[in-house]
């Protein structure tokens, strides 16, 4: 090994120089963005990290699921099948409305709405920092993942990838402190802005005023504003709304749709051009039964 | 040329790889907080036992490795353990020399400045903690320390590590 310490510049003056550096860089990351590229390459270095320390839970999962009995799998399968049934019945009807609308959007002479379409990911990690909502998924570049891409889950929207590496990608999600998205209200179309809190339950809606027509259980949708989000996932539930006649908004709460800290299967979403776009690079590059599009043939269902 | 015979160096590389690695075990984000900080606790314990033979560089980039894998500010640990690695390289002798209560304590202040850095850098981002549970870590390692230090010194007898 080379002599490290025998000549050369003391060891505090090192350490001095080296956190100086770190100071720059925590600086030139924060207020730039001029290292985005660099650290979307140096996370392939660490993405193994994730899923070495990923592979006793995988494992655990694979284990109990070999092990479970024929009659516990029968009786698995037969709820499966009366869900999928309830949940056919339900896109009978969707592949009405879908023509209906498409007519209706004719009429008005509206631009098509393009099907989105889906990868199914699923997480590998999440960031070990208590103040950082990230997760980490086992998709990335080499599966077309791109930086802005909408996460959902069963339930709704998740967030959205910040940074994308070779077979790794990290996602940042809605309840992170530094995110926010526009929603509105699926009942009325009241639009509004959901923050996030860093409570993993907790969403905040900015600056509605105390007029507002917003009331507890309302449905927050995503509103597509912002150009990131799809239009219509649904986000979050209306949990509190205090009107205080002292303060210039209203104070509404709400809680995500989305099991942020439960849900390990998640969707990654293809929307507007990007899904005629992907439609090739998500076919060639994953097996066929994973890759599931938005709506599929309902009516035949 | 070399003052001292350079001996099993890699297990103090391996021993900051096994440190990350258990950062990036999943906990649910309720016990977050209780996550020792593996990676300063052996900055601070190799700097303990092998001051003069410890590279300050190495550390660095072991920090900036815990950034990406936290998906954080990339600096933000770096800066943090150069801050551990300056009251270490003074603290060393007493460090060295004192009951394990007092070395408990020590690691609990170098820790909580560790996560005061962090904090700061999150501050900088609009989420600084919004209580002092961010020394929780901090407190958590101490508690842990005579732990991780008598594994630690197992290992280094073991590889005879110089």
């Amino acid at each position: 090994m080379k002599p490290l310490f025998s000549k050369g510049p003391s060891t505090a003056s090192r350490v001095f120089t080296l956190g100086g550096l770190a100071l720059l860089l925590i600086l030139v990351n924060t207020y730039t963005s001029l290292l985005d590229p660099v650290r979307a390459q140096l996370a392939n270095l660490v993405a193994p990290l994730y899923m070495i320390a990923d592979a006793p839970g995988r494992a655990v999962d694979q284990v109990s699921d070999s092990l479970r009995t024929r009659s516990d799998l029968e009786e698995e399968n037969s709820a499966l099948k009366a869900e999928l049934l309830i949940h056919k019945r339900k896109l009978q009807q969707m592949a009405t409305l879908a023509a209906e609308n498409v007519r209706l959007r004719q009429l008005l002479n509206s631009a098509e709405v393009v099907q989105d379409r889906v990868l199914v990911a699923e997480l590998i990690g999440i960031s070990p920092d208590p103040l950082s909502h990230k997760v980490i998924v086992n998709k990335g570049a080499s599966h077309g993942v791109y930086l802005g891409q909408p996460l959902l889950d069963a339930y709704g929207l998740m967030g959205q990838v910040v940074e994308v590496s070779e077979y790794t990608s990290q996602v940042l999600l809605i309840t992170d402190a530094s995110h926010a998205l526009p929603v509105q209200v699926n009942r009325n179309g009241v639009r509004a802005v959901a923050e996030g809190t860093g409570d993993l339950y907790e969403l905040k809606l900015r600056y509605l005023s105390n007029t507002v027509d917003i009331r507890v259980g309302d449905l927050l949708v995503s509103s597509g504003l912002g150009q990131r989000f799809p239009v219509g996932y649904p986000v979050a539930t209306v949990e509190s709304v205090v009107h205080d006649p002292g303060q210039p908004f209203a104070t509404v709460v709400a809680r995500p749709k989305a099991q942020l800290n439960r849900s390990r299967h998640v969707l990654l979403v293809f929307s507007g051009d990007r899904a005629k776009d992907a439609v090739d690079a998500v076919e060639l590059s994953i097996p066929e039964e994973s890759e599931v599009p938005e709506e599929s043939e309902g009516g035949s269902g | 040329m070399v003052p001292v015979k350079a001996h099993n160096r890699w297990v103090i590389v391996f021993s900051y790889l096994l440190a990350l690695l258990l950062m990036a075990v999943p906990l649910s984000p309720p016990n977050g907080w209780l996550r020792p900080e593996f990676v300063a606790i052996l900055v601070i314990y190799w700097l303990m036992v092998m001051p003069q033979q410890t590279s300050i560089i190495t550390i660095w980039v072991v920090g900036c490795l815990q950034d990406l894998l936290e998906g954080v500010a990339l600096g933000q640990h770096a800066m943090a353990l150069m801050v551990v690695a300056y009251v270490g390289l003074l603290s060393y002798q007493r460090m060295q020399n004192t009951t394990v209560w007092r070395q408990m304590f020590a690691v609990f202040v170098v820790l909580g400045l560790h996560q005061l850095v962090i904090n700061w850098v999150h501050s900088l981002y609009g989420k600084a903690a919004p209580s002092l549970v961010f020394l929780l870590p901090a407190f958590v390692s101490a508690l842990l320390w005579p732990v991780f230090y008598m594994l630690l010194e197992r290992m280094r007898r073991y590889w005879r590590v110089a």
